[in-house]
């Protein structure tokens, strides 16, 4: 079961971690998607050491926890989760993209320990989470839980909907969805490409328990979770206010930072923010 | 001869599976009628899952339960479980080589008076591109049944073409589907006919009319598209010096592709495809519709003598 109480301070700093290596992972393949994982780092962190049952020794243990990442371009927020679990070792995190590595540049289950399902196309992830929960026991309340994190611009994938629909006809309660609403996509603005309108609203009209919370908030982000799951037999969704590229100043709320790796010299300026962050909270590198 | 469609067989084999203990379950799109997964339903509905009119999300779905450890068909046409979710079997099912077994019914223009749109083509084409997947193409009922079963016992993805119409049988109940085998069903030795699915009977009625005119020709059932027996069809080939393709099926992407790659490779012989020759379907009844785009057993004969005036 997911531990209880939560070490707020224990997962900020994993989070902080996280993003230190996203950063340097990124930077060292020289292509990649910093915004996205930055921003989703401490959604993914507190997932992964606030709410999830898991277990890095056994990856397959039937009563874990299942999280799908739909948003697979944000690969590089999961792996440093996973490496930061202890699924693999972080000298793997160097290899990012390059031949031959775990690492692929978006999720592959077939290579990476921990990877549930393969993802990168965007808009499959909660339908394969709606499947996984079927597979399992909807009707539970506790344990067994699918995550599924989305990203707002992939929500104008129709696909979306179609699981929204069936998640909701289902009665898929162990299924939560998180959306790490960071506002932007490749071409700039959610809302000026494509607006989505009312996630919230949509999402609950389709019939599914709806929460909101900042998504940089450790202890909101578990509560919010813990609260849609609570409902059974209903799905829930967590809505999470996030800034795109979160820590590094300078690709803060920057579409421009959604796929590119940053220069030797950016690298190293957001190297040094990302440490004095992690100095901040006492740990040092 | 009785005449049963392929697609009679879908649902029957999925109740014979999982009443035989292994971990089945379908999901469809709103056409479980017609698929026969319905049959499926009424017997195991805790097993059964409905998407709705929304084929992207039943081919994910059934990647989740794979995921969970099910083994998970697929029902829906041919034209939408394959063209619809294309990417969704790519990228999902293929590329995580997952255990969902796509049996999508109302393949080929014996779906008849639907058209165009309704009539499956090119799904041999899309689904033998992908790596990892499978395509089984069986020519009968009896043949659909123990490929539905052979499919659920290998891991991993498939692709079952089953269609609509009522088709005479091959092969007798009973009959033993083995994944990658071409079966020679009528040995003879001037020309090759190497057909699959609904053309396999067409095939030997055309092997007949060959032998009225003193020409021998070997029949041989492709049953696995992919991965195709390279040693049964070259060996053939060898043999009689002269192959003809046949399939309801464009002729490119196919079964006609299939076989070119492999007699360029190992047997280059002269060789005709008998297929629909790149164009869409049209309405009408299947019947006459198989003799609109030239796919009955006199057109077959017909490539066949063509193809022997080529041999030196």
């Amino acid at each position: 079961m997911s531990p209880n109480p939560i070490d707020v301070t224990a997962i900020e700093i994993r989070a902080a971690r996280m993003r230190h290596d996203i950063v340097e992972m990124i930077a060292a393949a020289g292509s990649g998607h910093p915004g996205g994982s930055l921003s989703a780092a401490d959604i993914v962190a507190a997932l992964y050491f606030g709410v999830m049952t898991h277990d890095p020794a056994h990856p397959d243990a039937p009563e874990r926890d299942r999280f799908v990442l739909s948003k697979g371009h944000a690969a590089p927020v999961l792996y440093a989760a996973l490496a930061e679990a202890g699924y693999f070792g972080r000298e793997h995190l160097a290899t990012l993209r390059r031949l031959g590595s775990l690492l692929q540049g978006h999720p592959d289950s077939k290579k990476t320990p921990g990877v549930e399902v393969s993802t990168g196309s965007l808009g499959q992830g909660l339908s394969i989470a709606c499947g996984i929960a079927l597979g399992l026991n909807p009707q539970t309340t506790d344990g067994r839980t699918v995550y599924c994190l989305l990203g707002d611009g992939e929500c104008q994938e129709g696909q979306v909907w179609e699981a929204a629909m069936f998640a909701a006809h289902e009665n898929l309660g162990n299924l939560v969805a998180i959306v790490d609403r960071n506002g932007l996509q490749i071409d700039g603005a959610c809302t000026e490409v494509m607006c989505l309108g009312e996630i919230e609203a949509k999402f609950a009209a389709f019939g599914w328990e709806v929460a909101t919370c900042d998504g940089h908030d450790i202890e909101g982000i578990v509560d919010s979770v813990a609260r849609v799951r609570a409902v059974p037999g209903r799905p829930g969704v967590v809505v999470a206010s996030t800034v795109k590229g979160r820590g590094v100043s300078f690709m803060e709320d920057e579409a421009g930072w959604h796929g590119k790796a940053p220069s030797a010299e950016e690298t190293e300026a957001a190297l040094r923010e990302l440490q004095a962050a992690l100095e901040e909270k006492g740990v040092a590198l | 001869m009785s005449k049963r469609a392929t697609r009679e067989a879908f649902g029957a084999t999925l109740v014979e599976l999982a009443t035989a203990g292994v971990d089945v379950v379908a999901v469809e799109a709103d056409l479980s009628k017609s698929t026969t997964t319905a049959t499926f339903a009424d017997a195991y509905p805790e097993r059964f899952f409905n998407a709705g009119i929304a084929e992207q999300n039943m081919i994910n779905v059934a990647a989740g339960l794979a995921v969970a450890g099910k083994v998970a068909f697929t029902g829906s046409f041919a034209v939408f479980a394959t063209g619809r979710a294309y990417d969704q079997v790519r990228n999902t099912v293929c590329y995580s080589e997952l255990a969902v077994k796509l049996a999508p019914t109302h393949s080929g223009i014996t779906v008849g008076p639907d058209g165009g749109s309704h009539q499956m083509l090119e799904d041999i084409a899309l689904m033998r591109v992908l790596p990892g997947m499978r395509v089984l193409v069986p020519a009968d009922y009896w043949a659909a049944c123990d490929a539905i079963r052979v499919a659920a016992a290998t891991p991993g993805p498939f692709y079952i073409r089953l269609g609509r119409a009522a088709v005479p049988s091959v092969y007798d109940e009973g009959f033993r589907f083995e994944l990658g085998k071409a079966y020679v069903v009528r040995e003879g030795s001037d020309v090759t006919l190497a057909a699959c699915g609904v053309m396999v009977e067409r095939a030997l009625a055309a092997a007949d009319l060959l032998a009225d005119r003193g020409v021998s020709a070997e029949v041989i059932d492709v049953a696995t598209v992919k991965p195709i027996d390279i040693e049964t069809v070259a060996a053939s080939a060898v043999k009689t010096g002269a192959v003809v393709a046949c399939e309801e099926h464009s002729i490119i992407g196919g079964l006609g592709s299939a076989v070119a790659e492999l007699l360029g490779e190992r047997a280059p012989v002269p060789f005709a495809r008998v297929g629909v020759r790149d164009v869409f379907g049209t309405s009408g009844d299947p019947e006459e519709l198989m003799a609109h785009f030239g796919l009955t057993a006199h057109h077959v004969a017909e490539a066949a003598r063509e193809v022997l005036s080529r041999c030196g």
